[in-house]
């Protein structure tokens, strides 16, 4: 995962990704590209491949085909759970501290998240086994945000916040694209959320992959394609004020 | 397994004799923390298992025992780590599974006194050079655990955020696997090949379950693993037994008190 500076305006292309575990094959030649300071959301059915396609391009997982970074990519990682012992002795501030200490960024830093992400440092300063799932995954979040990422991969940033919460973390990262400049790629299934922020949509199912902005995407026929099942979402659910 | 009675040409210690153990110890204890963090547990004890053939082989040629045990448990760590990477089997069962094996060919090399020695350590009275190499070794071990241990804890909680925060997972693997055989062999002359093991996880262990945060844990862990050496040693030569058993007979009965007083504190809450 080098990489390059082919076309600056883009910040990731990836060309015929294919992704196999074992016999099955997950991502099947998948193409796209996103442009810098855009915001992706993938969707898709349970099992579709949303997870292991962002295991692809940070290179966890094995896979075939081109994945191609802009120069100088900062990669923030923000996955959908991790199974942490409740007893084990790290706390949220350790495992900051931890972050910052590898890259090399300066003590003040460790504040500078946790305010963006708006916790609260005695909730931080507890054992990572005892946060409740949102404290976690603002954590998560201000870990990703650390090592001032051009690029953040969220997997689903919804799961486990309230509404106020949801709207908080994606006025967040309307912040950081305007200020930082920062490129977005999010796994999610709130299509209402989806429909309001995402620059385009990639759809990722066994029937069917699409890709495009919202409006071609998130019509009935096209989500009753990619989930097999008629969608509940409705573009006034987007409008809602 | 009847408690040995050390022989009484082994059962003086002068204050510098104890310099190394106290060394030995406190690697122990960061590498232990560490270690059980990582859900190594067991693992770590089986590992230090490897370090048999290796002990067996050398006395066999005539060589330095802890030489023959190290380069064991250096080619042992590399071995663990391949299958780790080639099978995506996880460190437990890969080591369970070829350590155990080690063990039993390592007894097979060696008999008697040799093979209890070689087990459970013997009160040696050290050479220069012997000790100069040891306190390097400690010394190394130390400065890696202090040094990496920001990487080692975002590699142990998520590989994948280590990834993406520019950590090269498998190699902070390999340099600790290859640390804690460093550790392993650091106490085989002293506690042996079971008994370093034991060492190395009883005080992480006790400090897991007894502290909160990252550095409180690996303090305690190192106070535990230095305490119980000491007092070992030195209570060792007036109980006519060997130091070894007795210092992880006092680092178990640390974990129980401990246990109990964090019970109790539940209670009294």
């Amino acid at each position: 995962m080098t990489p390059s500076a082919r076309t600056p305006a883009r910040a990731l292309e990836v060309e015929h990704l294919s992704v196999t575990f074992g016999a099955t094959r997950i991502l099947d030649d998948l193409t796209f590209s996103v442009e810098a300071g855009s915001s992706l959301a993938i969707i898709g059915p349970t099992g579709a491949g949303k997870t292991v396609l962002f295991k692809a391009l940070i290179g966890a997982v094995r896979s075939e085909g081109t994945i191609r970074w802009a120069e100088g990519t900062r990669i923030g990682y923000v996955p959908q759970k991790l199974d942490i012992e409740r007893d084990l002795p790290l706390t949220g501030l350790d495992f900051l501290r931890a972050r910052a200490d590898v890259s090399r960024a300066p003590a003040s830093d460790v504040p500078r998240v946790l305010g963006l992400v708006a916790l609260d440092a005695g909730i931080a300063g507890q054992p990572l086994g005892t946060l409740s799932g949102g404290q976690f995954q603002r954590l998560l979040l201000a870990f990703a945000l650390m090592g001032r990422p051009t690029m953040l991969l969220f997997d689903e940033p919804t799961a486990g916040v309230d509404e106020p919460g949801e709207e908080g973390i994606y006025a967040l990262f309307r912040r950081l694209q305007r200020e930082e400049g920062l490129t977005l790629l999010l796994i999610s299934h709130e299509l209402s959320l989806v429909y309001r922020y995402a620059d385009n949509v990639l759809c990722l199912s066994r029937w069917r992959t699409c890709f495009g902005p919202p409006l071609e995407i998130l019509t009935p026929e096209r989500l009753q394609e990619v989930y097999g099942a008629p969608s509940r979402f409705h573009e006034h659910d987007a409008l809602r004020p | 397994m009847a408690l040995r009675r050390a022989s009484t040409s082994t059962m003086h210690f002068a204050h510098s004799d104890l310099l190394l153990p106290v060394a030995m110890a406190a690697a122990a204890g960061l590498v232990g923390s560490v270690a059980v963090m990582r859900r190594m547990a067991l693992a770590s004890d089986a590992l230090s298992h490897v370090a048999l053939p290796g002990v067996a082989m050398a006395i066999l040629l005539h060589l330095n025992p802890v030489l023959g045990g190290l380069a064991a448990l250096l080619l042992g760590s590399l071995l663990v780590w391949a299958l780790e990477h080639k099978t995506r089997l996880p460190t437990e069962a890969v080591i369970g599974v070829v350590f155990s094996a080690s063990l039993a060919i390592g007894s097979m090399l060696t008999s008697g006194e040799e093979l209890l020695e070689a087990l459970f350590g013997a009160a040696h009275r050290l050479g220069s050079l012997e000790t100069i190499l040891g306190l390097s070794a400690a010394t190394i071990v130390i400065a890696f655990m202090l040094r990496a241990r920001s990487r080692l804890m975002i590699a142990l909680v998520s590989p994948d955020l280590a990834r993406t925060a520019g950590i090269n997972v498998p190699r902070i693997n390999l340099l600790f696997l290859i640390i804690f055989a460093l550790t392993v062999a650091l106490g085989l002359r002293f506690l042996g090949v079971l008994l370093m093991g034991s060492l190395i996880i009883i005080p992480a262990v006790t400090a897991t379950y007894l502290t909160r945060s990252l550095r409180a844990m690996q303090v305690t862990s190192v106070v535990l693993a230095v305490a119980s050496t000491l007092a070992g040693s030195l209570a060792a030569p007036r109980l006519h037994v060997e130091p070894g058993p007795l210092i992880i007979v006092i680092a178990a009965a640390v974990f129980v008190a401990g246990l109990a007083a964090r019970r109790g504190n539940r209670v009294a809450r």
